[in-house]
């Protein structure tokens, strides 16, 4: 239950995804997302589609568990779907039955949006399935302090200890609930009132314990002399390579394409 | 009736890279009165395995029983499983939450659905049971007490469902030797009315002085099932095992060494204590 949450997860592998700089894949990550809103027609999206696949591909991450990072946002995705399907006054009518009423406009706007969702989200769940968390935060304090954005250090090592603790916390979670259970406590049954009441005996153990983790590291920190990002140096450097100039230039065409399309060439107008 | 474990397999997040065997064809079976001891190395499947026992994890393969209720996921004997065998995990101290002792104590009974009445005294029965008495405690906050106290409040709070099995991992882990010494005296009060109780634990003496039976975990499977006698005379097996034995067990196998003839299978000080001076004083009334 608690294990299907894939956020920030790390899939071990080889590839070429996996080995490329951090900061290439964040950047690239970046104008990949410009690329996909340059997209305006629902057919263009079959050579976003196109790369997505290769991208995916090279990965070596299964499908699955990249779909897997879906599973959390499926209500939004619902949402976005029938929000459109419904609300679209637009367009030829297909369907009617008094004030709902189904458009051809509505269900092509419905699906270009989910579809956009559906991409934004699995490139950036492969962003974190090929790096590692540590690589990631490290990769992101660099390109924030290349951007002058302030206390990049400070942030970047929030962002750390949050991914390092997400497993801890869910491990944490789930022994709680064994422990209430095994006493009597039941999580599952009983309408919306009683759910969240049921929670209590898991949420307060849980935050009593966060906190007393937070109270620890804390401590551990300071007794190894952290000061915060000022003169640090760093044991592992992060170096760009070969691999990342292609990654920039094949990310970088392509977007170029998607700009193109869309103001000059129209190609599937 | 028994809590039965026949031919059990289980696999952590099966179907993913991070697939985990952790249990291979285990079978156990735990009378009602028994006390079992569980060792094993850190990793072997001592937790996994106690987790079978009260349905909160189910077997892949094999089945489960406690007295003859099925332990399926949909069972709907499941809640009456889990009040007849009651688990205390490891630092069971980290589940308390509610404002009081007496509160805290009271989450078990009152969710089977017993009156304020019964689930009093429930709740006294169980705290006299760790020897709390419930005049100073019931009306003190669970986060004020010491170490040692909030551990007995968390066992009370099993103990309030009435359990017939009680299952404990780790009991004594990060207690003083009075905290230590007061769980083993409630637990020794707490087998001999009756509890079958299960102790999971890495310290071999209080294993040695408490358990009658022994079972030895190893990478997932059940290695030795026997008395504790038995399974500590295997000292060389156990150490490859990365298991240790009684303190008493390694003194007695020294001083044999050094050429006294003692017997090595003394569990206890007590019996150490004995062996020595039987030997000694056969010693002297064979120099004079």
């Amino acid at each position: 239950m608690l294990k299907d949450i894939t956020i920030g997860q790390y899939y071990p592998g080889e590839s070429f995804l996996h080995r490329l700089d951090p900061r290439t894949k964040l950047i690239c990550l970046f104008f990949y997302m410009i690329g996909i809103f340059m997209v305006k027609e629902l057919l263009s999206f079959s050579y976003l589609m196109v790369f997505s696949i290769v991208v995916i591909a090279v990965s070596g991450v299964p499908v699955k568990t990249v779909f897997k990072g879906l599973k959390p946002m499926w209500i939004l995705l619902l949402l976005t779907l029938i929000l459109n399907f419904f609300m679209s006054i637009d367009g030829a009518i297909l369907w009617q039955w008094r004030f709902l009423k189904i458009t051809d406009a509505g269900v092509r706007r419905g699906i270009f949006m989910a579809l956009r969702l559906v991409m934004l989200l699995n490139i950036t769940a492969l962003l974190t399935l090929t790096t590692t968390p540590i690589l990631l935060t490290d990769g992101l304090e660099r390109v924030m302090k290349r951007c002058f954005i302030p206390m990049a250090h400070e942030l970047a090592m929030m962002m750390t200890i949050a991914l390092r603790f997400i497993p801890t916390l869910i491990d944490e979670t789930e022994r709680i609930m064994k422990a209430q259970i095994a006493r009597g406590a039941d999580f599952e049954t009983g309408g919306l009132l009683k759910k969240a009441k049921s929670l209590v005996p898991l949420l307060i153990p849980l935050f009593v314990s966060a906190i007393r983790r937070a109270d620890e590291l804390a401590m551990a920190m300071e007794a190894r002399c952290y000061r915060g990002g000022e003169g640090r140096t760093r044991l592992r450097q992060l170096k760009y390579r070969r691999g990342d100039g292609l990654a920039f230039a094949v990310t970088m065409s392509f977007v170029a394409f998607t700009i193109l399309d869309r103001y000059w060439l129209k190609l599937f107008v | 009736m028994p809590i039965v474990l026949d031919h059990i397999s289980y696999t952590y997040q099966p179907d993913t890279p991070f697939a985990a065997p952790a249990l291979h064809d285990v079978s156990l079976t735990i009378k009602s009165g028994q006390f079992v001891g569980i060792i094993g190395h850190t990793g072997s499947g001592k937790s996994t395995l106690i987790q079978h026992c009260n349905g909160l994890l189910f077997a892949s393969e094999g089945s489960a029983t406690v007295d003859g209720m099925p332990i399926l996921p949909k069972s709907k004997d499941l809640k009456e499983i889990r009040r007849k065998v009651g688990l205390v995990f490891q630092y069971p101290e980290h589940q308390l939450f509610e404002e009081t002792v007496a509160q805290d104590v009271a989450f078990g009974p009152k969710s089977l659905g017993l009156t304020a009445a019964e689930t009093e005294s429930r709740v006294r029965w169980a705290m006299n049971m760790v020897d709390m008495d419930y005049d100073k405690f019931h009306d003190a906050s669970p986060f004020g007490l010491s170490g040692g106290e909030k551990r007995r409040a968390a066992i009370a709070g099993v103990l309030a469902m009435q359990p017939k099995y009680l299952i404990l991992d780790e009991p004594f882990a990060g207690l003083d030797p009075n905290g230590r010494e007061e769980i083993i005296g409630q637990l020794l009060r707490l087998n001999e009315k009756g509890l079958a109780i299960v102790l999971v634990s890495h310290s071999m003496d209080e294993i040695a002085r408490l358990a009658k039976r022994l079972v030895v975990i190893h990478e997932g499977a059940i290695v030795y099932d026997d008395t504790v006698k038995q399974v500590f005379g295997k000292a060389a097996e156990l150490a490859a095992m990365g298991l240790d034995v009684p303190e008493v067990m390694k003194l007695m196998m020294l001083l044999k060494e050094k050429g006294l003839a003692v017997g090595q299978d003394t569990l206890t000080i007590e019996e150490g204590q004995e062996e020595i001076l039987k030997v000694l004083t056969n010693n002297t009334t064979r120099h004079t």
